[in-house]
């Protein structure tokens, strides 16, 4: 087992390598920084003088790969690859355009976006997986047709509507909850409470139907029928059995976002002015921050292979004829 | 001629997907069990309202995709230059057949806001009245009822009298419609024309053709009733700097079908491709395939998608010399966040294509095929291409409403269309800030939420359909 995690720890380290390599390619060999020198200064006022300072206070003035006017091992890190993509791997991200450092930063948004992540993700496991149990529960009746078509329905509405009509109703007509905001500690409730009932809502459609998709497929199996033959109830049929049996695929879809929880959702998090990364990212989005989308993007590449790696643990804690070699 | 055609990158990649659709029509109706699956969706009361629905959304598109630049009024030549009239020239506009049909809906603008089948204009403002002096209230609108004498007066009875006009109308072409539709299916049934009849309004046919006559019955209504009456009222009201919001929904439709299907036709190439090839030949070629495709995978796709329209921006921006209208601008911006998307979702699809070839490869007639040395390529495309389409099939129509869904999100979040580009992202980003108004502007929202409501519920629906008759596993 520890044999195997050490394999897949050092197998990530040639993903992340391409992910880095994408990156670099995406954000300087397809653009060089004269080219975001001259957006973010704005055309007109690009002179060869204002895109020169532009570059150098942001350390974007050294040469990409190999920098020919250094001596020893600074040919190679005193160049923008080295600064702006290898220190990543140390967890250096530098500075953002406002000057703040984007690694300080992180670690201050990070706390708000589980505060709203990790309630939405439990709690919408719990409400998809009990609504499709209902719906197998009552599978072949009327009451699964419409469950499902009702499925569908939310499936079909963009998560934008949840967000702008959640707010709306709840908020402003009812005025139950402020419409957005946030504060630290306890206080953090109320203004939660709303963002955490929207995600939910908004994901479960397809999530129901999905899980209730697997349900339907495990209970066709033959030990399920050998359970009832045996004189179990529907009921404990399915919690005891199809539960836990369809657990495997479940937690291949669940178990690789739990790390990425800490990324934050990008569109609840701005419209709930959230202080958290998901609003992060989008502002920098925006302002067309080159350094802070890097530095998330690297960040979700090594928590999505840390979701890979907990998938694969997971695996043996539910299944015991699952071993990792 | 009057005008200058004009096809945008998106426009030849949109008639390329119909030319394909309509050969592989051809090619399934020479193929028994394709055209058995087919008839399987066909025979689904849903499937056919969904295929009905989603027809109209694609006429609507390619009216939008016939795109060209009107000839510009002749220049009155001053009196005694030389040369005469010079070469014709043509506005920097590009239009579409849609806008021409449109043209009412287009042209007449407010000032801003009007609520739905309004006749005053939304806010008050300061009306000089004709005796002199002035007053503080709300105007008329320039367009929208202008036909009315006394709006308060004439309104309700020229609704409803033009209502039901237009309901006249449409049960006119549904009625022909419905006549055409039983002689087709009545030709070569062997019955009479009266059984025909009578098994298409109880719904016995084979295909489930009341359902899709029922749907196209409430189209046509939709259409006929909005025929007579868009063009004097806003049905849908107008935005802030008054445009009609029915024709701005009429407009997202194009942008939102583009989106939904180039994205998969650009990727589906590579998916197929490599997923194949992962999954037949192995070795190194499966080893690079999973490592490409794992490391597009590692990275959280919005943040893929916001790195790359970010810097397609900024190579649009920096080349304005590329493009000669803004048209063609948006158009690029469009195609190429129909490749971002593309590249950051065809892993999915490869993914199952390798673990299908796998499947395939062990097979006794593919080892057969091997064994009497049939060519690599040749075992490629006789054996294992065919057996996998269903997966493509599949994969093609459940993508679909993701990515309409996915475009409004992008283009809410600013990485999505380019800004000018009228879709439902920026339809929403728009109305979005009328929300807080006193009192509140909703019919935006509501005409941007129904509109992609119906696209992807029936595109989920056809989805749903497809697959159950494509998967063998639900047979």
């Amino acid at each position: 087992m520890l044999a195997y995690l050490v394999r897949r720890a050092l197998y990530a380290i040639p993903i992340l390598i391409g992910v880095n390599l994408l990156t670099f390619v995406l954000f300087f060999v397809v653009n060089s920084p004269d080219d975001m020198a001259r957006m973010h200064i704005g055309v007109k006022r690009a002179t060869p003088e204002a895109i020169e300072r532009w570059k150098v206070e942001r350390g974007y003035d050294k040469p990409m790969f190999v920098n020919a006017a250094a001596e020893g091992s600074a040919r190679f890190t005193d160049t923008i690859f080295f600064d702006k993509s290898l220190r990543m791997f140390a967890l250096e991200f530098g500075r953002a355009d406002d000057g703040r450092d984007i690694g300080q930063e992180i670690r201050d948004r990070m706390g708000p976006s589980l505060a709203i992540a990790l309630p939405t993700f439990v709690l919408s496991l719990f409400v998809s997986i009990s609504f499709a149990l209902l719906l197998v529960f009552f599978r072949a009746t009327y009451l699964d047709f419409w469950g499902v078509v009702l499925c569908v329905a939310m499936m079909s509405i963009s998560s934008l509507f949840y967000i702008i009509g959640g707010q709306w109703l709840v908020s402003k007509m009812w005025a139950l909850v402020p419409i957005s905001g946030y504060a630290p500690g306890l206080d953090a409730t109320r203004f939660l409470v709303l963002p955490v009932l929207i995600s939910v809502v908004a994901g479960m459609g397809s999530s129901a139907r999905w899980y209730r998709t697997i349900f339907l497929e495990e209970i066709s199996k033959d030990y399920v029928r050998t359970a009832r033959a045996k004189g179990l109830s529907e009921l404990a049929v399915l919690f005891r059995h199809v539960l836990r049996n369809a657990l495997i695929p479940i937690l291949t879809g669940v178990v690789v976002v739990i790390p990425l929880l800490f990324m934050g959702s990008l569109l609840v998090e701005s419209f709930f002015a959230i202080p958290g990364l998901g609003s992060y990212t989008i502002d920098a989005i925006n302002a067309q921050d080159f350094a802070v989308v890097r530095a998330m993007v690297f960040i979700g590449s090594v928590l999505y292979i840390i979701g890979l790696i907990l998938t694969d643990i997971s695996y043996t804690l539910v299944d015991p004829r699952v071993r990792l070699e | 001629m009057g005008f200058q055609p004009v096809v945008l990158w998106t426009d030849l990649l949109l008639f390329v997907l119909l030319a394909t659709a309509a050969a592989a029509v051809f090619y399934v109706r020479a193929n028994e069990p394709l055209r058995e699956a087919w008839r399987k969706v066909g025979r689904r009361p849903a499937g056919m309202a969904a295929a009905t629905i989603l027809l109209a959304f694609v006429t609507i598109g390619v009216l939008d995709s016939l795109h060209y630049r009107p000839l510009l009024p002749a220049v009155d030549t001053p009196v005694g230059a030389v040369g005469g009239q010079g070469p014709p020239r043509y506005s920097t506009e590009v239009l579409s057949v849609l806008d021409a049909v449109l043209e009412p809906l287009r042209l007449q603008t407010e000032k801003t806001y009007s609520a739905p089948f309004a006749w005053q204009l939304y806010q008050r403002e300061t009306i000089e009245l004709p005796g002199g002096g002035q007053v503080r209230d709300y105007p008329r609108l320039v367009h929208g009822a202008s036909h009315l004498e006394d709006p308060v007066a004439d309104k309700d009875a020229d609704l409803s009298r033009r209502v039901l006009a237009g309901l006249g109308q449409a049960l006119f072409a549904w009625l022909a419609t419905f006549v055409v539709l039983a002689t087709l299916v009545w030709r070569g049934s062997g019955l009479g024309w009266g059984e025909i009849v009578a098994a298409l309004l109880a719904g016995r046919t084979v295909l489930a053709w009341r359902a899709a006559l029922v749907t196209l019955g409430l189209i046509f209504a939709i259409v006929a009733i909005c025929i007579e009456l868009a063009p004097l009222y806003h049905v849908l009201g107008t935005d802030k700097v008054g445009q009609d919001v029915l024709y701005l929904a009429l407009k997202s439709v194009r942008t939102a079908l583009v989106i939904g299907t180039i994205t998969t036709l650009v990727m589906m190439p590579f998916a197929v491709a490599l997923g194949i090839a992962a999954g037949y030949l192995g070795g190194w070629v499966d080893d690079a395939v999973q490592y490409v495709y794992t490391v597009l995978n590692a990275i959280p796709g919005v943040l893929l998608i916001a790195a790359a329209v970010l810097m397609m921006q900024v190579v649009i921006d920096t080349h304005p010399q590329w493009f000669d209208t803004a048209a063609e601008r948006s158009d690029a911006r469009l195609l190429a966040l129909c490749f971002i998307l593309g590249i950051t979702s065809w892993t999915g699809l490869a993914r199952l294509l390798r673990g299908e070839t796998l499947k395939l490869r062990e097979l006794e007639y593919v080892q057969a095929a091997r064994a009497f040395g049939v060519r690599t390529p040749a075992i490629l495309r006789r054996h294992i291409l065919p057996n996998v389409m269903h997966i493509v099939m599949i994969a093609l129509v459940m993508d679909f409403s993701g990515l309409v869904l996915a475009e409004a999100v992008l283009s809410y979040v600013g990485i999505g269309v380019d800004p000018t580009t009228i879709s439902f992202g920026t339809m929403i980003n728009m109305a979005r800030a009328e929300l807080a108004r006193e009192p509140m502007v909703w019919w935006s929202l509501a005409a941007a939420f129904a509109f992609m409501f119906v696209l992807v519920l029936a595109a989920n629906l056809f989805a749903d359909v497809v697959r159950d008759a494509f998967d063998p596993r639900r047979g």
